[in-house]
């Protein structure tokens, strides 16, 4: 379990994470959601030692995050930021391969071959998985990152803005494999997304996000409701029931 | 061509060279004296190369851009001034000023001081523009470099005769002493380099990433910036400053070698280096009969692909 407790973090006098008290369970999706600016990046940056915070702890496991030693904690959690440069020509399968890194240093065994083909075959990666990354359409490359994150293999998986670029059958299929990888496999998921419909049909628990502060922390149908997102986003919402799911509209 | 291949034609033609710098117009009754001056003089420009290479593309790597060197930053223009100092200091027939050993490890332990130094500023504050940091890296060796010519003027005309050879790149005139002191250097230096090659391959996907996937970004910073101040020490005080050489061949190095690995593009970037010294050498003695020094000739290249970087907007 990762526990989260009164986090702060100021940027320039400005609080952009102002006491928070959040928890992410193994086995569990939870979805971050709030408007653009509210701290979802800066939390997960902070849970996953990407970015000091000014007070507060992160527990992974129980031990505070500044005791794990980076190598050690690689193998437990993955993060993948919202928007990633590359300073040099790799092609797909080469930034998959990345992914191994914590577990083997660089030089790949068979072990770490197999997982990074499995990686590949998930997510159909494989008529590019030769093909340099800057000759790839921004999904593709997106997409290349998501299983360079799955390769590592890890208990904790967190995700920022991981449909950023990609259609509606990629976000499917992603969506599709982190409930996989949170159910099937007892993974936590956590991931930052805008789309409230995917947050709602895919995930187990939601946090909502306002300005730094979480505005409230439950399950879908805690969260998806039309009264609480009209405060969180400041718009007209509309809430039905279909399948089985809460599904927003608001246009 | 693979990249092995690459790596086997330079080292033929770097061969080449230097059979040809060594062995040109030798007889039977010069080639001792011949040989004895020329053999450490291509050394010096062997471990030069190695030193300029590995330090450059190192110092690449960790601040994620191919615009800066340490060179660039200031590295050699502070040996420089640790030169001038001593010997306004001490003296110019002083202990520290003569022997090798004791000048080059207090040269060394100031290098890498200031390297630490130079750490904090880069990365202790979270922002980080190349541009700016281009500008202060040019600002601060002209700083330097000034300062160690005002020494220089204050100098009594007889130590100043000493200085001077340090002041320019030279290739003919290196101590044999000096070499072999850089020998164990640079070869403990780059066996440190190449364990971190695996790590270093990693900060090609940024600070961020890397940290990610269980490197420790700090201290593998830390530890390639203080490796690549031994080494511009090394290669200083061996043939003196050549601002433009580490920046040539680092980026020729990424334009010809396909390989992400700084396993092999640290050796690639070495051939080249030398390749690039040698290959040099020979025109300036053959070509231009020795009427320029090679350092020009490298500046004069190294200069003109740095603009062409530039304009090409090249520059992260
Ligand atoms: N490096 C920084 N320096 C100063 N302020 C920052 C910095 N990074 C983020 N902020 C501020 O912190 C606040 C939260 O940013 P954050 O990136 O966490 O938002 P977010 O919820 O992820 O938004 P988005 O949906 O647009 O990605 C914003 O007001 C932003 O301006
Ligand atoms: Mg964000």
């Amino acid at each position: 379990m990762i526990k989260v407790e009164n986090i702060n973090k100021q940027y320039a006098g400005k609080l952009v994470a102002s006491n928070i008290n959040v928890a992410f369970e193994k086995g569990k999706v939870t979805s971050i959601i709030g408007p653009n600016g509210a701290g979802k990046s800066t939390l997960l940056s902070i849970m996953s030692r990407l970015l000091d915070k000014d007070s507060g702890s992160v527990y992974v496991d129980g031990t505070e995050l500044e005791k794990w030693a980076t190598k050690t904690l690689a193998k437990r959690l993955a993060v993948l930021k919202q928007t990633n440069n590359l300073n040099m020509r790799f092609t797909v399968k080469e930034l998959i391969s990345f992914g191994r890194f914590p577990h083997s240093q660089g030089k790949l065994t068979d072990t770490d071959r197999q997982v990074i083909q499995h990686a590949i075959e998930y997510l159909d990666l494989q008529v590019i998985q030769d093909k340099y990354l800057d000759n790839l359409s921004g999904g593709q490359k997106q997409l290349a990152f998501i299983a360079m994150v799955m390769a590592q293999d890890t208990d904790y998986v967190l995700l920022d803005e991981p449909l950023n670029n990609l259609d509606i059958k990629h976000s499917l299929q992603i969506m599709k494999n982190i409930r996989r990888l949170a159910h099937d496999m007892n993974k936590a998921v956590v991931i930052v997304i805008h789309d409230i419909n995917f947050a709602s049909c895919y995930s187990d628990n939601i946090i909502a996000m306002k300005n730094g502060e979480v505005a409230i922390a439950g399950s879908v149908q805690e969260v998806i409701r039309a009264p609480v997102l009209e405060s969180i986003y400041d718009t007209p919402f509309k809430v039905v029931t279909l399948d089985n799911q809460n599904v927003c509209v608001y246009y | 061509m693979t990249d092995k291949s690459k790596i086997c034609l330079l080292i033929i033609l770097i061969v080449s060279f230097a059979v040809f710098l060594l062995g040109h117009g030798l007889t039977a009754d010069n080639y001792q004296y011949f040989l004895s001056k020329r053999t450490p003089k291509i050394l010096a420009m062997i471990l030069a190369s190695i030193a300029i290479a590995l330090s450059s593309f190192a110092f690449q790597t960790i601040t994620h851009n191919r615009i800066l060197t340490p060179s660039i930053m200031g590295f050699d223009a502070l040996y420089l001034l640790i030169q001038v100092s001593i010997v306004f200091i001490t003296g110019s027939l002083s202990v520290v000023a003569l022997n090798p050993y004791i000048n080059f490890s207090i040269s060394a332990f100031i290098m890498v001081s200031f390297s630490t130094l130079l750490f904090h500023f880069y990365f202790g504050s979270g922002r980080r523009n190349i541009i700016v940091l281009l500008l202060v890296g040019v600002v601060l060796s002209q700083l330097l470099f000034n300062i160690a010519n005002m020494l220089v003027m204050m100098l009594d005309p007889n130590e100043y005769a000493v200085v001077q050879a340090n002041m320019f790149a030279s290739f003919g005139t290196v101590s044999k002493q000096l070499v072999y002191l850089c020998i164990p250097i640079i070869l403990l230096a780059a066996i440190a380099l190449f364990k971190h090659a695996n790590v270093l391959d990693v900060l090609w996907l940024e600070n961020d990433n890397a940290t990610s996937l269980g490197v420790d970004v700090p201290i593998v910073t830390k530890r390639a910036l203080l490796l690549s101040a031994l080494l511009i020490a090394v290669s200083t005080a061996l043939v003196g400053p050549v601002l433009f050489l580490g920046l040539l061949v680092t980026n020729l190095t990424r334009e010809w070698f396909t390989t992400y690995q700084h396993k092999t593009l640290f050796i690639g970037c070495s051939l080249i280096s030398m390749l690039a010294l040698l290959s040099g050498q020979v025109i300036v003695e053959h070509v231009f009969a020795l009427q320029t020094t090679l350092s020009v000739v490298i500046n004069f290249i190294g200069g003109l692909y740095f603009l062409r970087m530039l304009l090409k907007n090249q520059i992260v």
